[in-house]
Formats: C-alpha cells, sequence, structure tokens
C-alpha cells in the first residue's frame, strides 16, 4: 500500500474537522445544536461503557438479521430461477416487501414480536432480502447459453442443472448482493431500534436526542458509522475470496 | 448402428421463413457438413437435431433422432472445474460416476494429460477447444455435432484441431456446422450447402480426411463451394 493512500484520506478527515470546529467558531452555534468535534469525542470517551454494550447488541442484530435475510434472499432467488411459476408468483410479492416503508412496518413488527431483538433482527433481514434476491435470481437466470445446451445434450435434469452450472456461475452476482445488503444491514437495525425497546444504538440515540444531549448522538452516529464499515469491509472481502474462482 | 437421421421441413422465425423445406439425410459413419453463410439457420437445423429449443416454429419432422454429444465454438468449459472435471461433465450432470479409466484415455489422446489438473483460465483457445472435445468423446453418443467448433482458433491452431477432431472422431457419424469452405473440402464425406434458396449438395473429395490444405482435389472443392456460396448469396 503507497503512503499517499494512508496520507491523503488523514489530510481529508482533519481537514473535516477543522472546517467543522471553524463553522462552530464562526457561528457561534450552542453546543445543543452543533457540538464540536471536541465535545464528541469526550462524549464517545465518557459513554465507553454505554456505547461499548449498545454496539454489541446492535452487531448481533445487523448479523443475524443480515444471515436471515441473505439465506431467505439466496434460497427465493433459486425457486423462483428453477420454477417459472414460482417467479410468476413470487415476482410481484417481492417488489411489493420493497415499496412498504420499512418505518411504517417497524412498529407493527415491535407491536408482534416485542421489545426484544426479535423485530430488530426481521427489520434488518427485510432489508437484507431484496438486494440478495434480485441479484442472484439475476444470475441465475444469465447463465452462458453454450453450459444450457451441453446440460440438455448430456441429459442433465433440471435440478442437476441448477446446482452444478447455474448457482456456481451465478454466485459472484450473489457476491454483488450480498456486499449491497452489507451496507444497508445497520439501517435496519438502527431502525428497529429507534422504534421500539431501550437497547442498542438506536435506543441510545433517540435517547441522547430527547435529553438534547446532542453531542452523544452525534457519537452514536460515529459508532454507527464505524459498525457499518467495517461489516461492509469484511463481507466484501468474505465474499470476493469465496467466489473469485467462480468468475 | 445408427439409423439414418432425416430432418425435412421449415423453419419460421416471427412469421418470416429462415429457409424454404428441406429434407438433410445423416448416415451412419458418415462425417456431414452442413455449410453456409451466417444467418440462415444452419445452427438452427443443428439444434433441431440436438433437440435444443430454437427461437421459432419448426414444420416438418425429424426422423430416427438419436442421443447426440454437442460441440460448440464457445467451448463451454465451467472455470471452477479443473480439465479432467470438465472433461467428465455429462457423469456429474447425470449423477452417475465417471469412467476414469477412459478418462484417462481419452485425455492422452487429446494431449492433455499434463494439464488434467488445470482449470480453464490457465489454458489456450486450442487447449480450451480440446478439452470441449475430450468431453464430446467422453459423452460417446451415436452422432457428434459440431457446430462451427472451430472458427475461433486462428489457422495454424484450427487445423491441427482439425486434424485431430478428424483422427479421434474416425468412423463416428458427425454433422459439422461451418461457414468455411476449406474446412468442409478438407474434412467432410457429405457436403450440403445451407443457402437461402435451401439445401443443395456438393461433392466431397474422394480421398480419406483429414485432406491436406494444399491437396489439389481439396482446393478445387473449396473453390467451387466458395463460388456456389456467392451464387447462392446472389439468388
Amino acid at each position: 500500500m503507497s503512503a499517499r493512500r494512508i496520507v491523503t484520506p488523514l489530510i481529508l478527515a482533519a481537514g473535516g474537522l477543522l472546517l467543522w470546529q471553524g463553522l462552530i467558531v464562526a457561528t457561534g452555534l450552542p453546543p445543543f445544536l452543533l457540538p464540536g468535534p471536541g465535545a464528541v469525542a469526550a462524549a464517545l470517551w465518557s459513554n465507553q461503557a454505554l456505547l461499548a454494550q449498545a454496539a454489541l447488541r446492535t452487531c448481533a442484530e445487523i448479523a443475524a438479521g443480515f444471515g436471515l435475510g441473505a439465506a431467505g434472499g439466496a434460497v427465493l432467488a433459486v425457486l423462483m430461477a428453477g420454477y417459472a411459476p414460482c417467479a410468476r408468483a413470487l415476482r410481484p410479492v417481492l417488489l411489493i416487501s420493497q415499496v412498504i416503508p420499512i418505518f411504517a412496518l417497524a412498529p407493527i413488527l415491535t407491536l408482534w414480536l416485542g421489545f426484544g431483538m426479535a423485530p430488530k433482527i426481521v427489520v434488518t433481514a427485510l432489508i437484507c432480502f431484496f438486494p440478495v434476491a434480485a441479484a442472484f435470481f439475476d444470475g441465475l437466470t444469465r447463465t452462458t447459453p453454450a453450459c444450457r445446451d451441453l446440460a440438455r445434450t448430456m441429459g442433465a435434469n433440471g435440478w442437476r442443472e441448477m446446482w452444478h452450472i447455474r448457482i456456481p456461475m451465478a454466485l459472484p452476482m450473489l457476491g454483488s448482493g450480498l456486499r449491497l445488503a452489507a451496507v444497508y444491514a445497520p439501517v435496519g437495525a438502527v431502525i428497529g431500534e429507534w422504534v421500539g425497546g431501550s437497547d442498542g444504538l438506536g435506543a441510545v440515540m433517540i435517547h441522547a436526542n430527547g435529553r438534547m444531549r446532542t453531542d452523544l448522538s452525534f457519537a452514536t452516529i460515529a459508532v454507527v458509522t464505524l459498525i457499518a464499515l467495517a461489516f461492509h469491509a469484511q463481507i466484501s472481502a468474505l465474499t470476493r475470496r469465496l467466489f473469485a474462482r467462480f468468475e | 448402428m445408427m439409423r439414418p437421421v432425416v430432418l425435412s421441413g421449415q423453419v419460421r422465425i416471427g412469421g418470416q421463413v429462415l429457409f424454404p423445406p428441406i429434407r438433410l439425410t445423416l448416415r451412419a459413419g458418415t462425417w456431414t457438413a452442413l455449410l453456409g453463410p451466417s444467418g440462415v439457420g444452419k445452427s438452427t437445423v443443428l439444434r433441431l437435431i440436438a433437440g435444443l429449443p430454437i427461437g421459432g416454429q419448426f414444420e416438418g419432422r425429424i426422423d430416427n433422432r438419436p442421443p447426440v454429444a454437442l460441440m460448440a465454438q464457445d467451448p463451454g468449459l465451467l472455470p471452477w472445474l479443473t480439465v479432467r472435471q470438465n472433461a467428465a461433465l455429462g457423469a456429474r450432470l447425470r449423477g452417475e460416476a465417471a469412467d476414469t479409466a477412459r478418462l484417462d484415455a481419452i485425455l492422452g489422446r487429446t494431449g492433455l494429460t499434463d494439464h488434467a489438473a488445470k482449470y480453464p483460465a490457465a489454458l489456450s483457445g486450442g487447449q480450451r477447444q480440446r478439452v470441449a472435445l475430450a468431453r464430446t468423446l467422453m459423452e460417446d453418443r451415436a452422432l457428434v455435432l459440431l457446430d462451427e467448433p472451430f472458427s475461433a482458433l486462428d489457422a495454424r491452431m484450427r487445423l491441427a484441431m482439425q486434424d485431430l477432431a478428424a483422427d479421434l472422431l474416425r468412423g463416428r457419424s458427425v454433422l459439422m456446422v461451418t461457414h468455411d469452405p476449406a474446412e468442409a473440402a478438407r474434412l467432410s464425406d457429405q457436403i450440403h450447402l445451407l443457402t437461402e434458396s435451401g439445401l443443395s449438395d456438393a461433392r466431397a473429395p474422394d480421398s480419406p480426411a483429414p485432406r491436406p490444405p494444399g491437396d489439389p482435389a481439396v482446393l478445387a472443392c473449396q473453390g467451387a463451394l466458395l463460388s456456389r456460396l456467392i451464387a447462392g448469396a446472389g439468388a
């Protein structure tokens, strides 16, 4: 890695912080509207235990929701690609599941599933489900024609062709769906926590906002952002390593 | 022994006639070339005989359609399988165990023994087509269908692959679709021309295939085929 790749972002970050502080000095905004970088750092430090505990909970919801949504999306894509009536029946359901605003669904899920982790996991899964299903289905329907012809002349039945040719050939597309879902997963968990319950980073954010603790709100947003970036990086590395030989 | 395969009929695509009614007979143990320009429906004829979907309606009948093995311009190798696994793909797709002794023998005859553990990405274009040929031989079907299998190769590699295929498929029933008169003249026992005006027979040289590319009889046949292709385009 070149020094430039480390130095450039550092300079940009330092510039951003400086601009932020400068804005506060210039406008004289009170800290409850816009806390300075120092105040946010102090809030991060003094609320370590609270943030760490909340982050752990949010991470667990992200991982469980992502796993559930990705698995569901992948299975659905295979069913739709392998069985045409399934595709006809499920395509509108898939679309409707996406146009329903998740914000509207989250309180209902809390009503049904209580204030524990379950509704948060379901919201995350609902958000992850679509990009995985759509990308994998796309991959499964774009099998190279030469390979499909071979499978037919060789006397493969539909599910053997699916297992030995179409699924492996579509794995790189599944990978791009998973990478996209990894970006959305933390959003799902945080939305779930906003709506119900008292645990997790989303709940910390809501409480901090309610008490005008804007510095803690910013600190929580910083933690969520870091978690989201780290989760995406992990999923990217994993999918690229696992699926490289199927390209 | 394969009974003669007879295809008779015509194909319409979106109401348009792709080719007028034809009658094509494939005899056992014969290498038949179906020669014609691009877009005239040669591959459609091959797909009909293979039982593969075509983008149109076939009005006619095919008698004695046998099980086939297919080799096309795109070798269709799976990048996550080794050369050996690709050559034995048929057994994998039918859920059978591959005959390893035959697989070893065929990899030997196609010159792939040293490449057996490699993945397709590590092979040259000619080597990939050799894997496709090995996979075709592993299928051991009554009729072998070749759909312009060598047309993406450079001239030297194409000649080498033609020789290898002629050698390894000797005595089998073969239908080869090609747009190259030289290829038809070098390899075939029977030549049929498919043009916009329909199907017509041409005479193949009498000597055994593969014939040398510079052989006077091959060159004469190639010239005659070329003239008829040009005349067919004018019709």
